[in-house]
Parts: C-alpha cells; structure tokens; sequence
C-alpha cells in the first residue's frame, strides 16, 4: 500500500511541436470550415481523400514513424499537436487510426512486416485497429476472437470485431486475437476479406466511421502474426498511445465548444442584456475554460513524457481523465447555453457533446483512468 | 551578472540547501502559522520576524534584487532555487509577505528610487513590516469604491476613514493605503491614489478583528485626520486604480519580482493521502475506501494541474490564444483547491473530526480543521472566487461586464 511518491509527469515542448502546431494550427482551421465538416457527415467515406493526401505529402502520417522506414524519425510527442488542431476544427479521417496502426506494427510488428507496412502508412495508405468487442471490455487483453491453426502454416480466424474506425478506408487493419491461448496481433489486408465482412455501424460522433467486423471464415497465413512475444506489451502501448491520440483530439474540441458558446454569449441578449453578462452563463464558462487549460497542461506532460516508463502511463491517464471532464463538461454546457437553439441539430453544440460521448467510451473513460490511476498512485 | 553560470547555480542551490537543512526549526514549542494572515501572537511574529531576518542575512532572500538595496543582483534562477531548498526543509513562511510579494516588486517598477533607497532593504530584513489597505468595511471587492479620504495640505495628506482585513496590522510600521483623493472624479477609479503610509504616525489605530478559527491576525485600520508625508505617493495622484491593480497583480501571480520564499504552507495532496493510511474506517485504512481513493486520485490529479500550469505559463508558444489566460486562473484554482482538500482531510477524520484546536484528542492539534477554515483567507481575500470568474470571464474569455 505504501507506494512511493511517483514522478507524474512535467512540461516539455520541442521545436518541432512548436512548428507542427503552428503549421497544423493554420491548415485545419482553413481546410476544415464547419460548413464542410456538416458535409462530410453526409459522405459515405465521411473524410475528404483529397484532404488526406495533403497531410501526407505534408508529412504528418509519418511523424512518429523512424527515418528507416520512411517516416519523420520523431514521436508521439508530435503527432499530438497534429491531432489538437484536428481535433479543435472537427477535421474527420483516418489519422488516429493510421497513427495507432503504425505504432502497432512499430512496437510489436516483425522486421518483415515494418519493412512491408510502415513507409506505406508513412505516406498515406490507411490503416486502423480492430482491438473492439462485443462486451466493449476497455481491457484490450480480455479477448474471446481466436486464431486457431488451419494446417499448411495458415490460421482460421473467428469472432467478430466492433467500432474499427475507418476500415473502409484502410488496406490493413490490426487486430487481436487469441492464439494458442494468449493474446496475440495479427494483420489482415482489407483486400482478402469476403464481401459483406464489414458493416458500417452507426456510431453517436457523426464525423467517425466505425465498422463492425466478422472475422468468421477469414484465413491469414502465419505470416500475418505480429512478434506474440511482444503482443502484451504492444495492447499496453496502443491502450495509452490510443488515450494520448484522444486527449489531444478532446482539447481541441473543448477550446473550439468553449469559443463557440463564448461567441453566442456574446451576442445573444435576453431580458435587454447579453447572456455572457449573467453570471449563471459567465461562471459556467469560466470553470469550463479553467478545466481545459488544466487538461491542456496534462496533455503537453503526457505528450512529453509518454515515453518513459511509469511517468509516461501516469502522465496519460491524468490527461486523459482530464480531457474527458473538461470536453464533457463543456459541451454539455454549450448545449445548455444555446438555449432553444442548442437543442437543434443546426447548433454545432451536439457536434461537440457527440465527440465527447464517442472519446469517453473509447479506451477509458474519467472514472476508469482514475480507478487505473489509484491503483498506480494510492 | 548577466549570464547564468550553471556551475554557480549549482553550488548557490547546494549551499541553500545545506543551509536550510541546519536552520529549519519545525517545531519552536507552539503552533506555527500556515499563512502570514494567520500571526496571531506576539511569540509567533518574534520567531518570523527573526526566522525571515536570518534567512535574508543568509542570502536566501531577495537574492535577484539589485545589490543596493539590500538584494544580491542574481538571476531569478538563484533565488528560484534556494526557495526549493525552504520547501524542501520544511522551512516556516516568510512573515512580510505585503513587503515582499506587493511593496517590493511595486516599488522596483514604478517606484522613485528614494522609494526604493527608503523601503526595500527593510522589507527583507523584516525590519519594516507592511499591511495593506485597501479593502474597507463597505466595499469588500468592490476596491474602486474605497472612500478612505486623503486631502493635500503642504507636504502632507489627511487621512481619515478606515481599512479592514489588515493582516499584520498591529505590527505593520508602513501601509500600501489605496484612498480617495478626488471625490468629484468623473469615473470613481480616476479619483484614487496609491500612497505609501507610516502606521506610527498620530492619527493611525488599529483594532484586532477576532477571525471564524477564534484566532486574532487582522486588524481594522482607523484614520482620523492622520498626516502622511506626500512622498509616499507612488504613480501620480488619480493613477491610485492602476497602481492598485498592478499590485493585484503581482498577487495573482501574473508579474514576477517578487523577493522569493513562500508565505503560506498549504498542506498537499500527498500530506491528505498519508492522513487517509492513517485514519481508519470500518476497521481498516481509510484508503481502502473506493470512493475515498476516486477522491484521492481526483486531488492528485489536481496538484499536478495547477503544477503543469505554472510550468506551462513558460511556454510562450502554448499560451498563444489567451495569454493571461494561466496566470489569471491561478489564484481560482490554488485557493479553491486549498479550501476543498482540507474539507475533505476533515471528513477522514471520522468521529476525531468533531475536535478542534487545544485537544487533546485533535488529529495532528486539530490542524486539518483549522486550515480548513483559514482555507476561505484565500477563497475571498484578494478579490472571492466569485470576483476571480468575474475578472477571468471578462478578461480572458472577453465576456460582457
């Protein structure tokens, strides 16, 4: 019980985050009007391929991908900044997805497969994370999906697999499995999967796609097996690279929900005065605004220590528990603040509220990273 | 000294630590205070007063003020680092806090420097206390109100009205007085000025205010035709409001040059979760308790925001849409956590929570309990939390008044 006084993390923020950021700042906020996000909710695809190309060629896909296989040679650390501004301009598309497929092959992934995989997603080829079950058990390790061994070196698949963000976009996608009773990553190439294998599931954050997945009658060759020696260690990796991804995602919602309800507060009057001036609106805001600078100092820590060992977990959880009172608590009050208007669909408030919903259910919510959080502190 | 020689940083840095590890007395034999607000008797402002001499003396205070008026000429870094090492040892606070953290980086600023040559070595030394007044008892937060009148005659100004909530007032030998100067000012902020006031000249009295603990540390301030010499005028007459203001912030945290040191202890997170192994419930750690550990967690959780926000307030680049944005919210979040921590060390208490200070039976002399209600010094002095949104909905967030 008596644990010692941990390191939980601290500020740092490299040249290269501050010119991403600066960059990112400018491209999603011109690239990714909300007229546009509206449109693309109607979009099969739901992202623009064009868009996409562009941060390629702009190098983002491979930030936290090494030099030797194509990539920007940084880290996580630098996608994050990518991925507030994204976040913060509700820019839709495979970029979480492809950045975890990435780090997936990076930290468990044969020599092979790096070599096969990690310049194609350094440059655009989309790949995602098929980690979901039916349960939706947040313990990427409690898995019932199997891969058992179908003779000549080929394994049969089996299960089924939910809320696999972009995988009709993807060439590959990463999923767990158990195999010979341990959990274990394998690749499947889109490509191979029989028709009517993916069904696009209705999800609460319009601007996502997600797909459920029947792994029933899917055959891989051994092959597509990531290293099993490392499968443990690569869910703890992608649980917490997935909550970081998150986090940053979040504060770029909850900067963008709060300047909205400013906005409106600002020139909406009722009862002869603009509603900012009462404070049952203005401290509201406030408290919403001071929790996002405090989540948004969590993220930078978590960003800048994710890679070290015990502070990197703590530094994550704390921003990603942050993130998701913040986001919550401010978009749920931006609908409140909207007043009649926040209860229509033409409001971007549930924009907001509806991401905030999808980012809490995914890898952890607030109350789940502090119960992880006490056992690692308490 | 220009540069930062890290050499000579880190032998100041060992030196202080050094020095505050043979120096610090934890336990003089009475109750200390955790604030300067709450000095309540004469033995426990001597030991202060004595304990931030010697510091200073030693050099651990007021390192990276110019060399003339009783500082160092350091780098920031210097003084920076022999604060960590009071901390560290568990050394009390700095008792002239007005001095050290307003008067000071006040008079560095914008003061003359016969203001400077006057003041500032007494403020370290602890040899000239300061008191603040500006809150009166009409106008709590409401400072552009104050009606304190000082009229000019020759080289003097006649005071009369009266301060409330001044802490050290009984001892203060000088007073930083926000009064009215011109009533007939078109906007009421216009017609203040900011003067610097001796306490011991006739005219000045003070009365102890009993505080909520049952303890005494502030006084009210009562002036009748009291003469102050017009050279304590800091600003012109009339900027009063915009000197005041920039005081206020020095104590909100948004300017630096204060003298260093630290004039309150808060007890923190970590010393709460030692309380929670400690205290038990139903028949085991207090800690053991699900909801006393998501409670824990939460508080962990905030020390560390308010920590990553001071150290954020250094990146420029990832403070860009509102800059005063950190600074402005430190005051909220660090007095708002204080008074909800120690509430919740109070509730772990269990049944011992119901003793107070003197007995016996107090958990740790009833400290928990008593923080806990010192804990609102900080929730309404220097502008309520209610003020604080205020201020940061519309200064920061750019909110309608």
């Amino acid at each position: 019980m008596n644990a010692p006084v941990r390191e939980l993390g601290r500020i740092g923020f490299s040249e290269e985050q501050a010119s991403l950021l600066e960059v990112a700042t400018e491209f999603c906020r011109e690239k990714s009007p909300v007229a546009k996000v509206r449109a693309l909710i109607a979009d099969e695809l739901g992202h623009d391929p064009a868009l996409w190309r562009e941060m390629a060629e702009l190098g983002w896909l491979g930030v936290a991908i090494p030099e030797d296989f194509g990539g920007a040679g940084l880290s996580l650390a630098e996608a994050v900044p990518i991925m507030e501004q994204m976040g913060r301009r509700l820019l839709g598309g495979p970029f979480a997805s492809t950045t975890l497929a990435a780090q997936a092959i990076l930290s468990g992934g044969t020599e092979a497969q790096k070599q096969a995989w990690l310049p194609k997603l350094a440059t655009g080829t989309v790949g995602t994370l098929a980690l979901v079950e039916a349960e939706g058990d947040w313990a990427l390790d409690n898995i019932g999906c199997t891969a058992t061994a179908a003779g000549d070196g080929r394994l049969k698949l089996s299960g089924r697999k939910y809320l696999i963000c972009d995988a009709a976009s993807a060439c590959v996608i990463v999923t767990s499995v158990m195999y010979r009773g341990a959990p274990a990553l394998m690749l499947i190439e889109t490509d191979t999967l029989p028709d009517g294998a993916l069904r696009r599931e209705t999800v609460i954050d319009e601007t996502r796609r997600a797909y459920a997945l029947d792994l029933n009658g899917v055959e891989r060759p051994a092959s597509a097996l990531l290293d099993p020696e490392r499968a443990r260690a690569t869910l703890a990796h992608l649980h917490l690279a997935a909550n970081l991804l998150a986090a940053a995602e979040m504060c770029g919602g909850t900067q963008a929900v709060i300047d909205y309800t400013i906005d409106y507060a600002r020139t909406r009057k009722q009862f002869g005065q603009l509603i900012g001036a009462y404070q049952g609106v203005k401290h509201p805001l406030v408290d919403a605004y001071v929790s996002y600078e405090q989540a948004r100092s969590h993220l930078y820590a978590a960003a800048h220590c994710f890679g070290e060992q015990g502070t990197g977990e703590i530094a994550t959880r704390m921003a990603k528990a942050t993130a998701d009172q913040a986001f919550s608590f401010a978009s749920d009050r931006a609908i409140q603040f909207h007043g009649g208007f926040g209860f229509t669909y033409d409001c971007d408030a549930h924009l907001y509220r509806r991401r905030a919903i999808w980012h809490a259910s995914q890898y952890g919510d607030a109350g789940y990273h502090k119960k992880k959080l006490a056992e690692l502190l308490l | 000294m220009s540069q930062t020689d890290p050499k000579d940083l880190a032998a100041y840095a060992d030196d202080a630590d050094a020095w505050f590890k043979d120096n610090v007395v934890r336990d003089p034999g009475f109750m200390l205070p955790l604030t300067f607000m709450e000095v309540g008797t004469d033995q426990q402002f001597h030991f202060l007063r004595d304990w931030q001499h010697k510091v200073w003396e030693a050099g651990y205070l007021g390192a990276a003020w110019p060399a003339e008026y009783g500082g160092q000429g350091l780098p920031q870094a210097f003084q920076n680092e022999a604060t960590k090492a009071m901390r560290r040892h568990g050394g009390p606070i700095m008792l002239n806090a007005i001095g050290i953290n307003w008067t000071g980086p006040l008079l560095l600023d914008l003061g003359s420097d016969e203001h400077r040559q006057k003041y500032l070595r007494g403020i370290l030394s602890a040899d000239d206390i300061w008191c603040q007044g500006f809150s009166e008892p009409e106008h709590g937060s409401d400072l552009g109100n104050a009606q304190t009148r000082a009229v000019r005659d020759g080289d003097s100004y006649v005071v009369n009205g009266s301060k409330i909530w001044t802490t050290l007032g009984r001892y203060a030998k000088y007073m930083i007085l926000l009064c009215r100067t011109n009533p007939a000012a078109a906007r009421k902020y216009d017609g203040l000025s900011f003067i610097l006031t001796p306490m011991t000249v006739p005219g000045v009295r003070t009365t102890p205010i009993r505080k909520l603990t049952g303890e005494h540390g502030f006084t009210q301030t009562f002036f009748e035709d009291a003469r102050v010499p017009a050279e304590g005028l800091v600003g012109k007459e009339g900027e009063g409001w915009k000197v005041a203001m920039r005081t206020l912030e020095y104590e909100r945290g948004a300017r630096g040059g204060q003298a260093g040191g630290y004039i309150a202890v808060q007890s923190d997170a970590w010393d709460v979760l030692k309380l929670a192994r400690r205290m038990d419930r139903d028949g085991a750690p207090a800690l053991e308790d699900p909801a006393i550990r998501d409670k824990m967690v939460e508080f962990m959780i905030e020390i560390q925001s308010m920590a990553l926000c001071r150290q954020r307030i250094a990146v420029p680049a990832l403070t860009t849409d509102q800059p005063l944005g950190l600074p402005l919210s430190s005051k909220l979040m660090g007095t708002e956590f204080n008074r909800r921590v120690n509430e919740f060390a109070v509730s772990l208490l269990g049944a011992r929570g119901a003793y107070y200070v003197g007995d016996e039976s107090a958990v740790d002399d009833g400290i928990w309990t008593r923080a806990y209600l010192n804990a609102f010094s900080g929730t309404i002095g220097g502008g309520t939390s209610q003020i604080q949104h205020n201020i940061i909905g519309e200064n920061v967030l750019g909110l309608p008044k």
